[in-house]
């Protein structure tokens, strides 16, 4: 991690899960061997935050670029960092494609329902009903379909070696969170194919709430819907 | 040493120079007229000998983004596709010129627009030359006109791109791509290891921050406007030395020449048979083959002396607007070519030759 | 009876304010000041820093690393 102050709102889940990570690669004695890759929307310049080589990838296209680096530099370890709107929508294709192909690569994917970084509007990820830039009266399944659940898409393909849910907002859920890292980034270098690991996440900016609030909304609304996994 | 010599077809030309010039992956898209490139390569095995990683991907916007991942490690990677797979892979194309990541990419061109046809174009001139994708960027665009060259121009566009740092368009076309010839392999390059990429590449190729330094980040965002100002100098600095340097064009009886045909690729070798037709009528006709599209060899054409110059392309008339740039006012500039797929003859190019230049 | 006491170093020109270590820290050991940091944020601070067990919850979701927690083990 590098010592420099977070562009992020305050109370955004991003830097604590990017805390996670720089501690999983420093534990592992990785950071000489990693390669991250970083999408577009706010996590764009995790570059900035985590002392390893980056590439900043395309609207989407992270896990196309993760396959090349991966299969091209198979002694790396691989990751992505995606929010839901660059994973779940533009990157949709990309993401199932290479979970299906089975890459040896890490997919990490925050999910909080919103575009956060263009002023929060709507997701694919969205909860019915929820107010967004894009949806004032609220998600309607009709007008907008329904709300999507990535993670269990992914987890049905053949490729894909581990799929698990975690949420970074209480302490508790930071320990789990960070033993999934571990054993995603383990998964990768085993070679045992694609592991993806989503965070239920706020975004108090783009959901109009204090982050306090946001993290009781997340636990009343997202929970439900996006339930975490037992470990 | 015996010179090994092949029957190969342009699509498998291209294929077997990869394997052969040390290339490090392949990520393409199945479309015609250029399958056979991906097909050749699976059929070759080169991870079996070279290591080379052959992988066919979901889309072409996912096959452009594999060679950026592949490139930013600094490995030579090659993507492969037709007219409409490259108009996906504008937006790939221009995060590389905007991160400055070397890699070349091959246009076996169709007619168009939309989804046009499977036969031979050159309508997609503007797109290498212009517009490869949004902002401010130039590739080198290299135009091969036989399956040798088709060989031949995988090892120079690997070694452009490094030069420069920038993706190189290596702009064929169905008919080239379709059609065999004899070709002359050369002897096979090793890739380059990974001890001499993190050696000769590390300053701006992922490698893995070794202990101690600084890492890498291979981007093409800044979001303050004066750094990315900076960033657009920086390259436009670098197409300037590309137009210095990289130019490269061919003559054909332009000495003593009244006429001259400018074409490329396809289009060049059916004029050549126009040009020796013209000749036995009598008549002083030149053929003037522009190699590199961009740079285009503007001062080479402007230091010709003919009155007329007629610019022969499968398309409505792209490259007529650089010969125009070239000869100025000083002589005649007309256009001829066919579309949607129908290729001339050397006797309709003679025709045209004859009836636009005819002094009324 | 060995107690695990804890000792926590803010950087309060780093906090933010967000105040999800509030709700992680289950002795009420912090608060947002009333005050503003130079960023204009209430930052927070140890208010009843005797009650601290050094259980690390707070600095565990703090999103900017505001937060070191020292754990200092006394008899009692």
């Amino acid at each position: 991690m590098l010592d420099v102050l977070m562009h992020f709102c305050p109370g955004c889940s991003h830097g604590t899960i990017h805390k996670l990570i720089a501690e999983v690669i420093d534990e592992m004695g990785m950071e000489s061997n990693a390669i991250g890759i970083t999408p577009v929307g706010c996590a764009v310049l995790a570059y900035n935050y985590i002392d390893i080589d980056w590439v900043q990838a395309a609207h989407g296209r992270a896990c196309a670029v993760a396959t090349a680096v991966k299969r091209l530099n198979p002694e790396k370890m691989v990751f992505t960092y995606q929010g839901d709107g660059d994973l779940a929508a533009i990157g949709a294709g990309e993401t199932i494609h290479a979970a299906n192909r089975g890459d040896n690569i890490v997919v990490i994917y925050v999910n909080n329902a919103v575009y956060g970084m263009t002023g929060g509007q709507m997701a694919p990820t969205t909860l019915l009903g929820m107010k967004t830039a894009t949806t004032p009266q609220g998600r309607d399944a009709k007008l907008h379909g329904f709300p999507f659940k990535a993670g269990e898409l992914i987890s049905q393909l053949d490729g894909v070696c581990y799929f698990t849910r975690q949420s970074v907002h209480t302490p508790a859920a930071v320990r789990r969170a960070k033993k999934a890292l571990r054993r995603a980034f383990d998964n990768s270098m085993e070679g045992k194919g694609l592991s993806f690991v989503e965070f239920v996440a706020t975004c108090s900016s783009g959901w109009k709430l204090s982050p306090v609030e946001a993290n009781r909304w997340m636990d009343e609304n997202m929970m439900p819907f996006y339930p975490l996994s037992k470990e | 040493m015996e010179q090994e010599i092949k029957l190969l077809k342009g699509n498998e030309a291209v294929a077997e120079a990869a394997v052969r010039c040390g290339c490090d992956g392949y990520f393409g898209y199945p479309i015609t007229p250029q399958s056979e490139i991906l097909e050749t390569l699976m059929e070759l095995r080169p991870w079996e000998t070279t290591g080379m990683v052959v992988l066919q991907a979901e889309s072409e916007v996912a096959a452009i983004n594999m060679i950026y991942g592949g490139a930013s490690t600094g490995k030579r990677v090659l993507t492969s596709s037709s007219s409409p797979g490259i108009s996906l892979m504008g937006e790939g194309l221009s995060y590389m010129a905007g991160a400055e990541l070397p890699c070349v990419v091959v246009n076996v061109s169709r007619g168009g627009p939309g989804l046009g046809t499977i036969q031979p174009g050159q309508s997609d001139y503007f797109l290498a030359t212009r517009a490869g994708g949004h902002g401010d960027f130039n590739m080198i665009v290299l135009a091969p006109n036989s399956v040798q060259e088709m060989y031949d121009f995988i090892f120079t566009a690997f070694d452009l791109a490094f030069r420069y740092r920038n993706p190189v368009m290596i702009l064929s076309d169905g008919v080239i791509g379709q059609m065999m010839e004899k070709v002359t392999l050369s002897p096979a390059l090793p890739r380059r290891t990974q001890q001499e990429i993190a050696r000769d590449l590390r300053s701006w190729a992922l490698t893995g921050k070794p202990a101690g330094e600084r890492r890498n980040i291979v981007t093409s965002v800044q979001l303050d406007p004066h750094v990315q100002e900076g960033v657009n100098h920086r390259l436009q600095a670098k197409y300037k030395a590309m137009r210095e340097n990289e130019v490269r064009c061919e003559s054909f009886l332009c000495e003593d020449a009244d006429y001259v045909i400018v074409a490329y690729g396809c289009s060049a070798r059916i004029s050549r048979k126009a040009v020796e037709l013209a000749r036995e009528a009598g008549l002083r006709v030149g053929l003037f083959r522009p190699i590199t599209l961009f740079p285009f060899p503007y001062a080479e054409l402007s230091a010709l002396n003919a009155r007329g110059f007629l610019s022969v392309e499968l398309s409505a008339g792209q490259m007529v607007e650089d010969v125009r740039l070239s000869v100025g006012c000083r002589a005649r500039v007309e256009h001829f070519g066919r579309m949607g797929g129908v290729i001339h003859s050397p006797n309709e190019v003679f025709e045209a030759l004859t009836s636009k230049f005819t002094d009324k | 009876m060995a107690k695990v006491r804890g000792t926590l170093v803010i950087d309060k020109e780093r906090c933010k304010g967000c105040g999800v270590c509030l709700g992680a820290c289950p002795f009420k050991v912090i608060e947002l000041n009333r005050e503003v940091n130079g960023k204009g944020y209430n930052y927070l601070y140890a208010a009843h820093p005797d009650l601290c067990t050094g259980c690390a919850g707070c600095a565990l979701v703090c999103p900017d690393s505001c937060i070191t927690v020292y754990r200092e083990r006394t008899e009692q």
